[in-house]
This record gives structure tokens, sequence and C-alpha cells, in this order.
């Protein structure tokens, strides 16, 4: 009898640098494993962000490019231009893609660029030290916003997935998230709509993982779990927010 | 044909079919060719939402292999900046041409030579150059755009064709090279093309960042090599009026120097004779020429003319290792000096 249940040939063997409880892995394992079944790891590029995943190229076993703060967008528009047969992906946390590269992705978006983005939302910066973010949660205490987020200093978190849904270029908007095995499978199965339109060359797609930062949260993994669907889901609704006619 | 248009075809003709850009005066007529001529041509033509995105753009398109370039101004340039470092660092082969006007800050729209610190020594942070060459005509411009892009991929590493905002705007006749090479060389080695496009099982990573200090260090010196390599294959010069016992030595490139062999003439007519080295590659700088030219006897002084307040001045100044004074003479905000100023300028050494 064969194995039942093995590696993505997508992935590499490399042990990840990411921390308890993060839910990077199982993303990463997802992505992976549409790839595999698509078949299409040989004309795959993916685009690591600046952030904790800045060395998810590490840990995927096909072409990849390391973008800067934000700009994976941009780059990504530029591979597939120049080459349009190719799967292009650009992978990024919501510091990177909700703050320093905002421009970058609505422009994309809104010019309806034929990539994926697959956008991981913590509430917070990981890599920097647990920074608040766009998209930090109101009264959520970072290293910098010490007495919690003030939304009366610095505004509300941003819905990217509804900001980027609002623009009337056709598009694949969607929010999942990985807190539970029943929400994995669906995460899943957006991944590989996402990457399904981008290979028939429909739209921009663009895949919302609310997720969480045990580390950065001074939570559990567990409590983090909690904490994310008491206090993020209810705010960041999972959902499709645009669907290609 | 216009300076402008000129270098969008020149790119064609070179075989880059890839171009990103952001619009900006005085350069602006690059992409409104561009828009226009790339879709005729089969190649690709997007107007980026900013400079900063458009270099990042080219980044993508030359990590997955393709002759990408974009032409931009001096503002334009500095938002640039931070993808061109990323490029050189991931080493990439793009080609940027920088139509200079005034600064710093907005500055003005006029003709100047004011980035040349930048482009020689300071684009982006990181230890790095470009390798920068600067046409003082439209055919020049034609030529070096077309050269660009094959010493972009020999070095894998970023070109700078530096023209003052007079290049692009002036119309000049123009024959474009034939015969010239337009297969880009094979990048299957390091490019993000597919695995299945080069036919490997072997997958290929772009990537600046070394977090691992020896590694960043030997990466560095991997880099490092490439330019004292330049340095040793790539210096381009010309010389005006060397054979004579000159007095004075100008130092002067792009359409400064243009006005400067005006000078020179209107002297020899009075029988008073100044020599001029012309860098064509900004970096590397043409030190052993310059040095060779100011050592000659007859030769009592050396100036840097330019449209800048004496940027070049201290590359002159390494060059000629103290053997004889510098001095400067420019103007700078768009105001392109005068025969006649550069005439009096000369007299008063």
């Amino acid at each position: 009898m064969g194995k039942t249940f093995q590696k993505p040939e997508a992935l590499t063997d490399q042990i990840t640098h990411y921390c308890p409880g993060c839910t990077h892995g199982i993303i990463h394992r997802l992505i992976a494993e549409v790839i595999d079944e698509l078949g299409i790891r040989g004309r795959t590029v993916g685009i690591a962000p600046v952030g904790c995943a800045v060395l998810a190229y590490n840990y995927f076993s096909f072409d990849f490019q390391e973008a800067a703060h934000g700009r994976a967008p941009a780059m990504a528009t530029g591979i597939k231009r120049v080459r349009p047969d190719l799967m292009v992906f650009t992978y990024q946390g919501d510091g990177d893609l909700a703050s320093i590269g905002m421009g970058e992705i609505i422009h994309a978006a809104n010019r309806g660029e034929k990539f994926t983005t697959i956008f991981v939302n913590n509430a917070v910066y990981g890599m920097t030290g647990g920074q608040m973010a766009p998209t930090t949660m109101p009264e959520q205490r970072t290293t910098t916003s010490p007495f919690g987020r003030d939304v009366e200093d610095v505004g509300m978190p941003i819905k990217v997935a509804e900001l980027i849904a609002a623009l009337q270029t056709p598009a694949y908007v969607v929010r999942r998230t990985v807190l539970k095995p029943k929400y994995i499978n669906k995460a899943k199965k957006a991944i590989k709509q996402a990457f399904t339109y981008q290979l028939e060359g429909k739209c921009f797609s663009f895949v919302e993982i609310v997720s969480t930062c045990p580390t950065n949260w001074g939570l559990t993994p567990l409590e983090s779990i909690k904490w994310a669907e008491e206090k993020m889901l209810p705010y960041y609704e999972p959902g499709d927010y645009k669907i290609p006619d | 044909m216009k300076g402008n248009e000129a270098i969008g075809e020149a790119a064609i003709r070179a075989g880059c079919l890839n171009y990103f850009a952001y619009p900006i005066t005085p350069q602006s007529e690059v992409a409104e060719y561009l828009s226009k001529r790339m879709p005729e041509a089969g190649g690709v033509f997007l107007q980026g939402e900013s400079e900063v995105a458009v270099s990042y753009m080219i980044f993508g398109a030359a990590a997955a292999g393709a002759r990408v370039f974009t032409t931009s101004s001096s503002p334009g340039i500095s938002l640039m900046s931070e993808g061109i470092s990323y490029i050189a660092g991931a080493q990439c082969p793009a080609v940027f041409v920088n139509i200079m006007r005034g600064g710093p800050g907005l500055g003005g729209i006029l003709p100047s030579q004011a980035d040349y610190l930048q482009a020689t020594k300071g684009i982006g942070h990181g230890d790095f150059r470009l390798l920068v060459m600067a046409p003082a005509s439209v055919q020049e411009a034609v030529e070096m755009v077309m050269e660009a892009f094959p010493l972009a991929e020999k070095y894998r590493n970023p070109v700078m064709i530096l023209g003052d905002g007079l290049i692009g705007q002036m119309m000049e006749p123009v024959e474009f090279p034939e015969n010239f090479s337009v297969e880009p060389s094979n990048k299957d080695e390091w490019a993000t093309n597919g695995m299945d496009t080069r036919k490997s099982d072997q997958r290929n990573l772009v990537k600046s960042l070394f977090l691992d200090p020896e590694m960043l260090n030997s990466h560095n010196n991997v880099l490092r090599e490439k330019y004292e390599r330049m340095k040793r294959e790539e210096i381009r010069f010309e010389n005006y009026n060397t054979d004579s016992d000159y007095n004075v030595l100008l130092v002067s490139y792009g359409t400064m120097s243009r006005v400067c062999r005006t000078a020179i003439d209107q002297l020899k007519s009075e029988g008073f004779e100044v020599g001029m080295i012309r860098p064509l590659t900004l970096y590397p700088f043409p030190e052993k020429a310059v040095e060779d030219a100011a050592s000659k006897e007859s030769c009592t002084s050396v100036a840097s003319i330019e449209m800048s307040m004496g940027q070049m001045v201290e590359d002159v100044e390494r060059s000629v290792r103290g053997k004889k004074p510098v001095q400067w003479f420019g103007k700078c905000g768009g105001e392109v000096p005068t025969p006649e100023e550069v005439i009096e300028f000369i007299k008063s050494l």
C-alpha cells in the first residue's frame, strides 16, 4: 500500500523558520497542494514579500523572486506582461500589502492583472517585531500601540478584500481563514479557484486569509485561534466579495 | 527625429519589446511614442501608477528573463532608485534612461546635468554601481541605448543612459545601426522564467537578501568584481583638439561638450589652444585619459564644464591627481552656458 499522505512536490524538505502556532505553514502547504494538483510547478513563479514570509522561497520548490516591501504586485505585473504563460502569485502579509504596498495592490487589481495574490492577514507586523498594522484591531495592543489601537487617532482597520472588491474591474476576491480544519478546506478551494481563473486568463484573483501571530499577540497558539475567531472573524468576515461572470 | 522618440525606437531596434513607464517632463514623448509603436512591434507597453511601481515592473520582467527598459527624468529616477538598488542587488539586467531636468526637488523642467552624482555614485542604498553612458547627440543616444542592452546582460547589472533635457527634446537626423544582434543572451542559469521553459528540474531564485554576514560580504565582492571589470573593459571617451599644445584642458560631457567644442574652435581661430576630454562613460570614469591629458607640459589648468554646480569636479580632480589646478564653470536651472560664456571663463584662467 502506497503512502496516502505525503509532502507536496511543490514544497522543499526544509524546516520552516515560522513560530509555533503560526499559520504560514498551513497556507504554504495549501498553495503547494494546489500547484501539484494543477500540475503547474514548472510554469509557476512565486513572489515573496518583505515580512515573515520573505524566506518563503526556501520552502517552495519552484521559481521565486523576492520583492521589496509592498512591491510584489508591481513585480508580478512585470512578469505577467512579458510572460503571460507563467502562473504568477504574490504572497504578502498585511504590513507589506495593506500599508506600504497599498498603491501597488490597488492599481494591479484595477488593471485586472492576471496574477493571484495570497494575502495573509494577522493584524500585526510580524518580522519587524509586532508593530501596529493598518489591519490591527481596535484596542489591540502592539509594540507601537502599547495602549491599544486608538481608532480616533489612526482610524479603523482596513478591510482589504472589500476595498478591492469595490473596484469596477472584474476580479475574484474572497476572504478565507485557516483557523480550523473545515475552514482550511475552504481556503484551499479558494486558492485553487484563484489559480484556475489565472490559468484561464480570466481576471485578477485575490485570496485574503485571516491568520494568527501567537508570538506578537502574546498568546499561546490555541488562545490565538480563539482570539482570531472572536475578534477578527466578525470584522474580517470570510466570504466571496467578488466573483467574475 | 526627436531625441525622445529616437530613444524609444532605438530600444525596439535593439530587440527590447518591453517598456514600462510613468510620464514626466521632459521625456514623456518616449512613452507617447512607444504607446503606439510597441503594440505595432508586438511588444509590451504599460503605464504604471508611479515610478516606484515601474521600477519593480522592470525588476519582475528582467528577473523573468526579458529585455526591458524604462525612461524617466530626475525626480522620477529618484523614485525608481529604490527598485534600481534591488535590481542591482539581485543582478538583473535592465536599462534606465534619465533625461535630466534641474533640481533639487521639483527644480525645473529645463535641461540639466544635475544628476551626475546620483547616477555615478549614489543611486539607491547599498554597495553597487551603474554603468552610466552620456550621449551628446540624438545619434549617440540611439547608439548608446542599443548598446546598453547587451552591456546590461553582460554584467547582469542596470545600465543608465544619462542624457540632459536637450538630448530628449532636440531634433536631429538619425541613422539606426543595422545588423544589430537583437538576440538576448541565454538567461536560463539564473532567470525565473519557469522550469518548463528551460527544461530544468532546478528552480531559480532571484533575490537580494543575504542574512548571513559572510554571504553578504562575498555577494558584494561578486558585485565589486563586476564594477572592476567595467573599469577594465568599458571606459569610453573622446578627445578633442588634444593634438595641439593646449594651455587649458576641458572635461565636459553631453550637450555641454558640444558648446565647449564651439568655444574651442573659436579660440583656436584666435590662436589660443584648448583641449577637451569628453567622457562617454561617466561610470566608469576615464580617469587615465584625463590624467594623461592633464599631464601634458603645455597644459596649465584643467576645467570641468557642466550644467550643474560642479558635480563632476571631484572625479576630474581625482583623475588629475593634483598635477594641475582644477576649476569649474557651469550653470544650472535650464540655462545652457553659451560658447561666449565658456570662452570668457577660459580666458579668465
